[in-house]
């Protein structure tokens, strides 16, 4: 049985790994306006985060999540190199898992600084797994980036690579997008002309703020489409190779070598992952037997855009990831219209560290 | 006690007086047309409670209500996990409204979820906002949104008057129930193709909370047995 006192203690423990490195300890508010939650990650947001009102800015969410304020703030502040701590209570709506807690702990550590984004990437993992020291986990890692890369390199318009890049946390959609574009599925398209286009005034009533250039944009848009050929299959096959690929990051490596070689537009990204891994393995960690998987963090994680882990307990499979973490640079810049700064970072949950801690020793 | 909620008001309120007395049970309204209250003649041990349709899911998922008819679209919007709450007795056979996303007509460049997502994406490109989907079914919209993967929309609350909410301008589209498309057409709109979340219709439903003493128990069971063979 894990009771409060026992937590808050687990939880210093947790923090004071990352405090040692001298990372400036930061509490945001309780309180978060929504639009910015809401301009971040849309509608789904209002069914996992509380809502309430103040009457003088409007609706107000208790936090979901500490990272969000944490870029704010930094973003507001300035955009030089930081390192931000912070351990408190975070809250989440539960329908669907009802049995799940409505607030729980985070310690957390976010690293702003763009120097050398690997060793970053690697300082917040190998933190996450000192602190993690002694309970047995599974660990999964990803990286949203090559994913990224292997899109923006299709030979195809950017219309079908920003359309599949804003799905790419949405699997479902994302398929559908890549199997109209590739020929796979015919898209169903409303069959108009500009003939057409031409005659809506007579037609119909204008109303709302969607006005009739952009109609006529999005025909010509259509149009366009449907004379675009399909992607080449073989660049299908190398992205569906991506996104199934699971095994350990030193097999992965070697594989993905090769595949940059057929599609040179993922070498950079490939390179950095193979950078990480040194950084990994100089610190002890053997690639041998880290997990890596290829769609790893594309539904639960949106807004990671490079390397992305969690930890899982081993033996109770229905748990929530004792920590997560991953690269947000992309965020950065949407925050800080205009400024950005490469950024990373990863959440502990003391709550469950400590019940896998007392699961071990009994 | 054995408590029934029935609908106060109009058309639903005298469908369900006649489901009811076709099957033996007379709902009788208080003399007085304006007095919320009702007697039940063909069975004894109910009391007849008069509620507006959208509180009888919340008196049903908190036990103060053994029975009620409501729609399936207000009992799924308002509870959460409805089916452990209330359980579906009887379909009654009125009522029928979808529950729908419609948009201007004049989109002519939109015929499904698939349009409406890539619109999303322009929309907030052109105009730096969201685009604002206006209707009172939060719950049962987004969910249908996210499973459809349609990103980068807005949803506007709107308790009434919901079709007039885009040429109000208030929105650029709704999710509001329609029964023959009339209003939307009157209102310049049109349904998505593959826009219909939810199919709904006036049911009877059981509350699976209330705590039922021995005695109301053989009340609840002799009611369900009236209204499933009429005797």
């Amino acid at each position: 049985m894990t009771v409060l006192k026992d937590i808050l203690s687990e939880a210093k423990n947790l923090a004071a790994v990352f405090e040692k490195t001298g990372a400036e300890v930061v509490e945001p508010d309780f309180l978060q306006i929504s639009n910015v939650l809401l301009d971040l990650y849309g509608e789904d947001i209002r069914g996992r985060a509380f809502i309430t009102n103040d009457p003088v800015y409007g609706e107000m969410m208790l936090r979901p999540d500490f990272t969000i304020p944490i870029v704010e703030q930094h973003m507001a502040n300035s955009v030089s190199p930081a390192r931000y701590t912070y351990c408190g209570k975070v809250f989440r709506r539960q329908e669907e898992f009802p049995d799940r807690p409505r607030e729980f702990l985070q310690v957390g550590y976010e690293i702003f600084d763009g120097a050398n984004t690997e060793k970053a990437d690697a300082e917040v993992f190998l933190l996450v797994n000192e602190a993690l020291n002694r309970i047995p986990v599974r660990i999964a890692t990803g990286d949203i980036g090559i994913l990224m890369a292997a899109v923006r390199s299709l030979s195809t318009t950017e219309t079908r690579k920003n359309a599949l890049l804003r799905h790419i946390w949405r699997p479902n959609r994302f398929r559908t997008l890549l199997n109209q574009f590739s020929g796979l599925s015919s898209k169903p398209y409303p069959n108009r002309n500009l003939e057409d286009y031409n005659k809506l005034l007579d037609k119909f009533e204008i109303i709302g703020s969607r006005n009739v250039y952009e109609i006529k944009e999005r025909l010509e848009q259509i149009n366009l489409e449907t004379k675009t050929d399909p992607i080449n299959p073989e660049e299908v096959k190398i992205l569906d190779d991506l996104l199934s690929l699971k095994d350990t990051c030193a097999v992965v490596l070697g594989h993905l070598e090769k595949v940059s070689k057929k599609m040179p537009g993922i070498e950079a990204t490939v390179n950095k992952f193979h950078k990480r891994l040194s950084y990994l393995e100089k610190n002890g960690v053997n690639i041998d037997l880290l997990d890596f998987e290829g769609s790893y963090g594309r539904t639960s994680m949106e807004y990671y855009d490079g390397f992305v882990f969690g930890f899982y307990s081993e033996t109770q499979r229905n748990l929530s990831p004792v920590a997560t973490g991953g690269r947000y640079d992309a965020l950065t810049e949407r925050i800080g219209q205009g400024k950005k700064i490469p950024a990373v970072g990863a959440i502990l949950r003391p709550d469950l560290t400590l019940l896998l801690r007392q699961n071990n020793h009994d | 006690m054995i408590r029934l909620g029935i609908p106060s008001k109009g058309r639903l309120m005298d469908q369900t007086f006649g489901w009811f007395s076709e099957r033996g049970i007379n709902l009788v309204r208080s003399d007085s047309d304006r007095e919320y209250a009702g007697r039940i003649d063909g069975i004894k041990g109910v009391q007849l409670i008069f509620l507006s349709a959208n509180e009888i899911p919340r008196e049903l998922s908190s036990g103060r209500l053994h029975f009620g008819v409501t729609g399936t679209d207000l009992i799924k919007e308002k509870l959460a996990r409805f089916s452990r709450l209330v359980e579906p007795i009887s379909e009654l056979g009125f009522g029928f409204a979808n529950l729908i996303i419609a948009v201007p007509g004049f989109w002519i460049d939109v015929d499904s979820l698939d349009d409406l997502d890539a619109v999303s994406a322009q929309f907030r490109e052109k105009n730096g906002y969201r685009l604002r989907i206006a209707t009172k079914y939060h719950r049962l919209l987004r969910e249908f949104l996210i499973k459809a993967g349609v990103a980068d929309y807005q949803i506007v609350d709107s308790q009434g008057a919901t079709e007039g909410a885009v040429k109000n301008g208030l929105a650029e589209a709704i999710a509001d129930i329609t029964s023959t498309g009339d209003t939307l057409k009157a209102n310049h709109l049109k349904i998505l193709s593959d826009g219909v979340i939810l199919k709904s219709q006036a049911t009877l439903f059981k509350s699976l909370v209330a705590n039922l003493s021995e005695e109301e128990d053989q009340v609840a069971n002799l009611l369900l047995k009236k209204l499933e063979t009429g005797n």
